[in-house]
Protein backbone atom coordinates (compact mmCIF):
# COMPACT_ATOMS: atom_id res chain seq x y z
CA UNK A 1 0.00 0.00 0.00
CA UNK A 2 1.12 3.45 -1.08
CA UNK A 3 1.01 6.50 1.44
CA UNK A 4 -1.78 7.60 -0.25
CA UNK A 5 -4.20 4.45 -0.24
CA UNK A 6 -3.21 4.97 3.50
CA UNK A 7 -4.13 8.55 4.08
CA UNK A 8 -6.96 7.25 2.26
CA UNK A 9 -8.26 4.59 4.64
CA UNK A 10 -7.03 6.43 8.13
CA UNK A 11 -10.00 9.36 6.19
CA UNK A 12 -12.63 6.29 5.66
CA UNK A 13 -11.35 5.53 9.83
CA UNK A 14 -12.24 9.07 10.97
CA UNK A 15 -15.34 9.09 8.86
CA UNK A 16 -16.38 5.71 10.54
CA UNK A 17 -15.55 7.16 14.11
CA UNK A 18 -17.99 10.21 13.02
CA UNK A 19 -20.68 7.75 12.55
CA UNK A 20 -20.86 5.69 15.43
CA UNK A 21 -20.45 9.39 17.71
CA UNK A 22 -23.65 10.34 15.24
CA UNK A 23 -25.80 6.79 16.59
CA UNK A 24 -24.87 7.67 19.56
CA UNK A 25 -26.81 10.45 19.70
CA UNK A 26 -29.25 9.66 17.66
CA UNK A 27 -30.13 6.44 20.59
CA UNK A 28 -29.85 9.40 23.45
CA UNK A 29 -31.68 12.12 21.14
CA UNK A 30 -33.89 13.61 23.88
CA UNK A 31 -36.18 14.80 21.34
CA UNK A 32 -37.51 13.54 18.35
CA UNK A 33 -35.86 16.30 15.99
CA UNK A 34 -32.45 15.40 17.71
CA UNK A 35 -32.97 12.21 15.54
CA UNK A 36 -33.72 13.88 12.52
CA UNK A 37 -30.74 16.26 12.54
CA UNK A 38 -28.74 13.57 13.57
CA UNK A 39 -30.17 11.47 10.43
CA UNK A 40 -28.98 14.33 8.29
CA UNK A 41 -25.43 14.15 9.58
CA UNK A 42 -26.05 10.47 8.77
CA UNK A 43 -26.30 11.20 5.33
CA UNK A 44 -23.72 13.59 4.99
CA UNK A 45 -20.80 10.89 6.75
CA UNK A 46 -22.14 8.11 4.33
CA UNK A 47 -21.31 10.37 1.25
CA UNK A 48 -18.22 11.35 2.61
CA UNK A 49 -17.44 7.94 2.92
CA UNK A 50 -18.60 6.88 -0.71
CA UNK A 51 -16.62 9.11 -1.55
CA UNK A 52 -13.50 8.07 -0.20
CA UNK A 53 -14.01 4.98 -1.82
CA UNK A 54 -14.53 5.90 -5.12
CA UNK A 55 -11.24 7.39 -5.43
CA UNK A 56 -9.91 4.48 -3.63
CA UNK A 57 -11.05 2.17 -5.96
CA UNK A 58 -10.53 4.75 -9.31
CA UNK A 59 -14.20 3.91 -10.25
CA UNK A 60 -15.81 6.95 -11.16
CA UNK A 61 -19.59 5.27 -11.44
CA UNK A 62 -20.25 5.73 -7.86
CA UNK A 63 -20.33 9.66 -7.92
CA UNK A 64 -23.80 9.51 -9.14
CA UNK A 65 -24.19 7.45 -5.89
CA UNK A 66 -23.41 10.01 -3.72
CA UNK A 67 -25.45 12.99 -5.87
CA UNK A 68 -28.84 10.81 -5.39
CA UNK A 69 -28.22 10.38 -1.85
CA UNK A 70 -27.50 13.86 -1.16
CA UNK A 71 -30.82 14.56 -2.94
CA UNK A 72 -32.69 11.50 -1.14
CA UNK A 73 -31.23 13.37 2.67
CA UNK A 74 -32.73 16.42 1.48
CA UNK A 75 -36.14 15.07 1.11
CA UNK A 76 -35.96 12.97 4.18
CA UNK A 77 -35.16 15.50 6.85
CA UNK A 78 -37.71 17.85 4.58
CA UNK A 79 -40.69 15.29 4.42
CA UNK A 80 -40.02 14.54 8.25
CA UNK A 81 -40.45 17.96 9.61
CA UNK A 82 -43.50 18.63 7.37
CA UNK A 83 -45.14 15.71 8.90
CA UNK A 84 -43.62 16.94 12.37
CA UNK A 85 -45.84 20.32 11.91
CA UNK A 86 -48.71 18.24 10.53
CA UNK A 87 -49.35 15.99 13.22
CA UNK A 88 -48.51 18.10 16.31
CA UNK A 89 -50.76 21.23 15.19
CA UNK B 1 12.81 19.33 -14.52
CA UNK B 2 10.30 17.12 -14.89
CA UNK B 3 6.63 17.07 -12.79
CA UNK B 4 5.49 14.31 -11.28
CA UNK B 5 1.68 15.54 -11.86
CA UNK B 6 -0.18 12.10 -10.49
CA UNK B 7 2.28 12.84 -7.00
CA UNK B 8 0.80 16.44 -7.15
CA UNK B 9 -2.71 15.73 -7.27
CA UNK B 10 -2.41 12.61 -4.77
CA UNK B 11 -1.20 15.40 -2.43
CA UNK B 12 -3.54 17.86 -2.64
CA UNK B 13 -6.42 15.91 -2.47
CA UNK B 14 -4.92 13.85 0.25
CA UNK B 15 -4.78 17.26 2.06
CA UNK B 16 -8.41 18.59 0.95
CA UNK B 17 -9.95 15.06 2.14
CA UNK B 18 -7.92 15.33 5.39
CA UNK B 19 -9.40 18.89 6.23
CA UNK B 20 -13.03 18.12 5.39
CA UNK B 21 -12.99 14.70 7.60
CA UNK B 22 -11.68 16.28 10.16
CA UNK B 23 -14.52 19.32 9.74
CA UNK B 24 -16.99 16.18 9.73
CA UNK B 25 -15.25 14.70 12.76
CA UNK B 26 -15.74 18.08 15.08
CA UNK B 27 -19.08 18.53 13.32
CA UNK B 28 -19.99 14.94 15.19
CA UNK B 29 -18.03 15.49 17.93
CA UNK B 30 -20.29 18.79 18.93
CA UNK B 31 -23.33 16.87 18.04
CA UNK B 32 -22.89 14.59 20.73
CA UNK B 33 -21.48 16.81 23.45
CA UNK B 34 -23.38 20.41 22.94
CA UNK B 35 -26.68 21.01 25.12
CA UNK B 36 -29.32 21.70 23.08
CA UNK B 37 -31.28 21.17 20.31
CA UNK B 38 -30.73 24.68 18.49
CA UNK B 39 -27.05 24.77 19.40
CA UNK B 40 -26.35 21.15 17.93
CA UNK B 41 -28.62 22.14 14.99
CA UNK B 42 -26.33 24.90 14.20
CA UNK B 43 -23.02 23.16 14.71
CA UNK B 44 -24.09 19.82 12.62
CA UNK B 45 -24.97 22.33 9.09
CA UNK B 46 -22.06 24.43 9.07
CA UNK B 47 -19.31 21.57 10.21
CA UNK B 48 -20.89 18.72 7.62
CA UNK B 49 -21.50 21.48 4.52
CA UNK B 50 -17.72 22.94 4.72
CA UNK B 51 -16.82 19.30 5.20
CA UNK B 52 -18.37 17.64 2.07
CA UNK B 53 -17.02 20.63 0.41
CA UNK B 54 -13.75 19.76 0.80
CA UNK B 55 -13.77 15.98 0.49
CA UNK B 56 -15.91 16.54 -3.15
CA UNK B 57 -12.95 19.24 -3.52
CA UNK B 58 -10.38 16.84 -2.98
CA UNK B 59 -11.81 14.02 -5.00
CA UNK B 60 -12.17 16.53 -8.23
CA UNK B 61 -8.68 17.61 -8.14
CA UNK B 62 -7.55 13.70 -8.10
CA UNK B 63 -10.03 13.12 -11.12
CA UNK B 64 -8.75 15.68 -13.00
CA UNK B 65 -11.90 15.31 -16.34
CA UNK B 66 -14.14 17.93 -16.89
CA UNK B 67 -17.15 15.99 -16.07
CA UNK B 68 -15.96 14.64 -13.04
CA UNK B 69 -15.43 18.13 -11.67
CA UNK B 70 -18.87 19.38 -12.97
CA UNK B 71 -20.67 16.78 -10.94
CA UNK B 72 -18.48 17.62 -7.82
CA UNK B 73 -19.40 21.08 -8.53
CA UNK B 74 -23.51 20.29 -9.11
CA UNK B 75 -23.27 18.24 -5.94
CA UNK B 76 -21.39 21.49 -3.67
CA UNK B 77 -24.08 23.52 -5.31
CA UNK B 78 -27.01 21.33 -4.36
CA UNK B 79 -25.60 20.57 -0.54
CA UNK B 80 -24.55 24.17 0.46
CA UNK B 81 -28.17 24.97 -1.10
CA UNK B 82 -30.36 22.38 0.54
CA UNK B 83 -28.80 22.36 4.49
CA UNK B 84 -29.28 25.75 5.86
CA UNK B 85 -33.16 25.42 4.22
CA UNK B 86 -33.73 21.53 6.44
CA UNK B 87 -32.13 23.00 9.23
CA UNK B 88 -34.44 25.98 9.22
CA UNK B 89 -37.38 23.93 8.59
CA UNK B 90 -36.38 21.84 11.40
CA UNK B 91 -35.67 24.67 13.48
CA UNK B 92 -39.07 26.49 12.96
CA UNK B 93 -40.31 22.80 13.59
CA UNK B 94 -38.88 22.58 16.63
CA UNK B 95 -39.63 25.85 17.80
CA UNK B 96 -43.56 24.76 17.42
CA UNK B 97 -43.33 22.01 19.22
CA UNK B 98 -41.78 23.84 22.03
CA UNK B 99 -39.12 21.92 22.33
CA UNK B 100 -36.59 23.71 25.41
CA UNK B 101 -34.11 26.06 25.07
CA UNK B 102 -30.82 25.71 26.99
CA UNK B 103 -30.78 28.18 30.18
CA UNK B 104 -27.93 30.12 29.21
CA UNK B 105 -29.06 31.13 25.63
CA UNK B 106 -29.68 34.92 25.40
CA UNK B 107 -33.28 35.11 23.91
CA UNK B 108 -33.80 38.95 24.72
CA UNK B 109 -34.65 39.21 20.62
CA UNK B 110 -36.29 36.24 20.30
CA UNK B 111 -38.56 37.65 22.71
CA UNK B 112 -38.94 40.32 21.36
CA UNK B 113 -40.17 39.02 18.51
CA UNK B 114 -42.68 37.16 19.75
CA UNK B 115 -44.33 39.64 22.00
CA UNK B 116 -44.62 41.93 18.88
CA UNK B 117 -46.71 38.67 16.90
CA UNK B 118 -48.31 37.70 20.26
CA UNK B 119 -46.79 34.25 20.53
CA UNK B 120 -45.24 34.30 23.72
CA UNK B 121 -46.57 30.50 25.05
CA UNK B 122 -44.18 28.88 22.13
CA UNK B 123 -40.96 29.62 24.40
CA UNK B 124 -40.33 26.80 27.05
CA UNK B 125 -36.37 27.97 28.61
CA UNK B 126 -37.95 27.12 32.21
CA UNK B 127 -37.51 23.00 31.16
CA UNK B 128 -33.72 22.14 32.50
CA UNK B 129 -33.79 24.68 35.28
CA UNK B 130 -37.09 22.92 36.90
CA UNK B 131 -35.51 20.00 36.35
CA UNK B 132 -32.25 21.13 38.43
CA UNK B 133 -34.78 22.34 40.82
CA UNK B 134 -36.37 18.94 41.12
CA UNK B 135 -33.32 17.20 41.64
CA UNK B 136 -31.72 19.42 44.15
CA UNK B 137 -35.31 19.33 46.05
CA UNK B 138 -35.60 15.70 46.25
CA UNK B 139 -31.75 15.44 47.50
CA UNK B 140 -32.42 17.85 50.14
CA UNK B 141 -35.47 15.45 51.27
CA UNK B 142 -33.50 12.83 51.41
CA UNK B 143 -30.80 14.32 53.58
CA UNK B 144 -33.87 15.56 55.39
CA UNK B 145 -34.87 11.96 55.80
CA UNK B 146 -31.87 10.25 56.94
CA UNK B 147 -31.09 13.56 59.65
CA UNK B 148 -34.79 12.45 60.70
CA UNK B 149 -34.11 8.63 61.04
CA UNK B 150 -30.82 9.20 62.96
Amino acid sequence: MSIFQITLVVAMVMLSVSLMLTAIRFYLGPTLPDRVTSFDLFVANVIGIILIYTELTDNQDFIDVAMILSLFGFLGSISFAYYLMRTTK
Amino acid sequence: MEINWLLLREIISCAFILIGVSFMLIASIGLLRFPDFYIRMSAITKGSTLGLGFILLGMGIYFNQADVLLKVLLIILFTSATAPVAAHVIGRTAVQNKIPFWNRTDLSEFREYLAKWHLEQLVNQDKYREEELAKKQSDESEVADTAGKA
